[in-house]
């Protein structure tokens, strides 16, 4: 056991990133925010479904990037806790008539709750090892969905159909539209709220374990209680998104929720840079629209292209999006001393 | 310009009441979005990557048939834009799909989309957008219900009216029959089970004596055979997919069990179940079957299959003959050729519906003789006919007549 620890603090796997590092600049934030505000009133309501979803994974990819970028753990196990944010919204809203809204903090603490409980066990193990552990909650979840007991509720492998909310207070506006805005309000909130967790007290001792799980012990950092938080805030958060997703969706399925979600989570979060806030939106565009572009060049070798394209990008730009940020800084900051 | 939209109203209005009097006698040109005098588009969605993939040849079979009709000139000299997308089976990338389709491809209709997952995620959808979900490639019993979901249609035999199908054979031919049942937990299980009983109606609670069911997740089901035969059953209904069929088929040999084994069509192919389980294990076994089968030698000389072979050899190179889903994709693009045959010049959504819901005998030339397709206003369920195969020697020989699993049918 005792090596075993060696190999895995030797060599952190997370790059450590510095506080300020892990958001944007006010104008850029601002610039991204106005895009986001302004640009569906332009498109077709399929692109504003697109951005909805974007905005979805991007909150699902940010609450991994809590966990792994902020306190070093690793999870494959997403998906799980998505699938349940996603079951508890959907189930909420067509078997007790719960409106939609109240449904996603009900998801949130469930899945606090569930992810919080499911750190404990987790505590043991570390790096790999985790992640195997995380895999096994994923891999499991689709089929705990479709057990006889629960049918009831979950409707089987038939899923649940969700009926999609229409704008409140007779806004002229498509239900899409509404989606959309409702999404980007929370989507803000989750965000301003994870940048500020992981700039106080309870963020830097995130950190801590992240850099030398000893050090931040011998600090008097509570290091179980820690690595337990950032496994139920990560889960709730995710639990919140896999929410949203029913009521985008309109439809749960056990099938919507297996490991492949979960890789494409944990895909989205590399691309985007681990432990940079602001690349979850990017990183979450890679998961949805590179794919499509994959098909675009070769239908019957979409999932080859999609690896020469994924290998591409980590080839290049290994930080992800956070190292193209980088560089587009640099390039600024020369363009205007010339 | 006030003047010419009156007068346009008044132009229209007065078409209204001409084509209402006049019934649909006058051949107008008339078109929904994804039509013009010159294309027709089509989308699909299919499974092209992940656990059902190979699925995804139905898809490959259904363009490269519609490049044939294109080259030969098309519809009403209109050609087919055939759009075909992939969601890996995974209904929420189903959704982004069925809506990129008819929101940013602006395609007429989606035909064929496959699974039961992928096509109840965007079964409420196309119903609110009234977008015809044409001839889904799933044989649950849910796509046909026309009052509720009229723009929804299933395309092949669904589950319960086969099993239908057996309950009729058995209240004839073994009105005394103990009756053990193996099915798979899940949709399709379920829904084969729910027909079979529905089927034997009041005799069903003393005719089925056990029930057990399985997960695909199980390496085997040897376990479930050893239970069932316990239970002292003489018929054995096996609702399993190909994999585990074999299986079940090698285990009552290996047990010595000798019901009369009823297998469902799911799993009735030579090639991926009886070969593999053995060919003196399967004498006897019961089965239903719609479509010729191209391994039977008595179909060589039939001018339907020599025709499908020729579209194979000439179309398709890359399509697996023995592979069921091509015969299958063949099949269902015919009726979809047929229905746009029918459409003749008024390609609407409406007309695309209705012209579904009317087709009156209609053969694809692969159905066994026979088997027809029909449709109405109030039956959305294209092939609801089957006949009963006993296999022999080393394939599958027809018998009785063509049953059909309507109820009351």
């Amino acid at each position: 056991m005792a090596a075993v620890e060696d190999i895995v603090t030797e060599a952190p796997a997370v790059e450590a990133v510095p506080k300020r590092a892990m958001t944007l600049g006010t104008g850029t934030s601002l610039v991204m925010l106005g895009l986001l505000l302004v640009v569906p009133l332009f498109v077709k309501n399929f692109i504003i479904f697109q951005m909805t979803m974007l905005l979805i994974y991007g909150v699902a990819v940010l609450a991994l990037n809590i966990l792994t970028g902020g306190s070093g753990q690793f999870s494959l196990g997403q998906s799980a806790f998505y699938a349940v944010g996603a079951y508890t919204s959907a189930i909420l809203m067509e078997q007790f008539n719960v409106n939609y809204a109240l449904t996603l903090p009900i998801a949130g603490v469930i899945c606090f709750g569930f992810g919080f409980l499911f750190g404990q066990p987790a505590l043991r193990l570390s790096g790999v090892y985790l992640a195997l552990a995380t895999f096994a909650l994923a891999t499991a979840m689709p089929q705990l969905l479709k057990l006889g007991y629960f049918e009831k509720w979950t409707g089987g492998v038939q899923g649940l159909v969700v009926t999609k909310p229409d704008a409140p207070f007779g806004l002229p506006i498509s239900q899409d539209m509404w989606i959309y805005y409702f999404t980007l309000v929370i989507t803000i909130a989750i965000y301003i709220f994870s940048v500020n967790l992981l700039r106080s007290r309870s963020g830097r001792a995130f950190m801590a374990i992240r850099d030398n799980e000893i050090a931040a012990a011998a600090m008097g950092v509570d290091v179980a209680l820690y690595k337990t938080l950032a496994f139920g805030v990560s889960a709730g958060i995710t639990g919140i998104a896999g929410g949203l997703g029913a009521i985008t969706v309109q439809f749960v399925a056990p099938d919507s929720y297996t490991i492949t979600l979960a890789i494409s989570l944990f895909l989205g979060m590399v691309v985007g840079g681990v432990g940079w806030l602001p690349g979850s939106i990017v990183g979450s565009a890679f998961i949805i629209f590179v794919p499509n572009i994959a098909e675009g060049i070769s239908k019957g070798l979409s999932g080859a292209v999609f690896g020469v394209l994924l290998f591409l990008v980590i080839f290049l730009v290994p930080h992800g999006a956070r190292q193209v940020a980088i560089v587009g800084q640099q390039l600024i900051g020369r363009f205007r001393k010339n | 310009m006030p003047v010419t939209t009156r007068r346009l109203a008044i132009a229209s209005a007065a078409f209204v009441v001409f084509a209402a009097s006049s019934g649909s006698a006058l051949a107008q040109k008339k078109y929904d979005t994804g039509a013009t005098d010159t294309e027709i588009k089509i989308g699909n969605i299919m499974p092209y990557s992940g656990p059902a993939s190979a699925y995804g040849v139905i898809g490959k079979t259904e363009a490269a048939y519609f490049k044939k009709i294109n080259d030969a000139g098309g519809i009403n000299g209109r050609k087919i834009n055939f759009i075909s997308y992939d969601d890996g089976y995974s209904p929420p990338k189903t959704v982004e799909q069925a809506r990129k389709l008819v929101e940013s491809d602006e395609v007429l209709f989606i035909f064929n989309s496959l699974g039961t997952p992928p096509n109840s995620a965007i079964h409420k959808y196309m119903n609110a957008k009234k977008v015809p979900q044409l001839f889904v490639a799933t044989g649950a019993t849910k796509w046909n219900d026309p009052k509720d979901f009229p723009w929804t249609m299933g395309w092949q035999p669904n589950y319960q009216s086969e099993s239908r199908i057996y309950a009729k054979y058995l209240l004839k031919e073994k009105p005394d029959a103990k009756i053990a049942v193996l099915y798979q937990n899940d949709d399709y299980g379920k829904d084969y089970l729910k027909g079979l009983k529905e089927g034997l109606g009041a005799k069903a609670a003393s005719m089925i004596i056990a029930e057990e069911s399985y997960e695909t997740t199980e390496p085997s089901i040897d376990n479930h055979i050893v239970k069932l035969k316990s239970t002292g059953a003489d018929v054995f209904v096996d609702i399993t997919t190909p994999k585990f069929a074999a299986q079940a088929i090698k285990k009552i040999a290996e047990v010595e069990w000798k019901p009369l084994h009823i297998l469902n069509n799911v799993a009735a192919s030579v090639g991926s179940v009886i070969k593999p389980a053995g060919y003196e294990n399967s004498q006897g076994i019961i089965s239903a079957a719609y479509l010729k089968d191209v391994t039977d030698p008595q179909w060589d000389n039939d001018p339907g299959m020599k025709e499908f072979l020729d579209f194979l050899a000439k179309d398709f190179p890359e399509g697996n003959k023995l592979d069921n889903s091509v015969i299958v994709g063949y099949g269902v693009a015919q009726t979809m050729i047929q229905v746009l045959k029918q459409c003749d010049d008024d390609l609407t959504r409406a007309n695309v519906m209705k012209q579904a819901a009317n087709l009156k005998d209609f053969r694809t030339e692969v159905l066994l003789p026979g088997v027809t397709i029909n449709t109405s206003p109030t039956d959305f369920a294209p092939i609801s006919q089957l006949q009963l195969q006993r296999f022999k020697g080393e394939r599958w020989e027809l018998f009785g007549d063509v049953i059909s699993g309507d109820v009351g049918g």
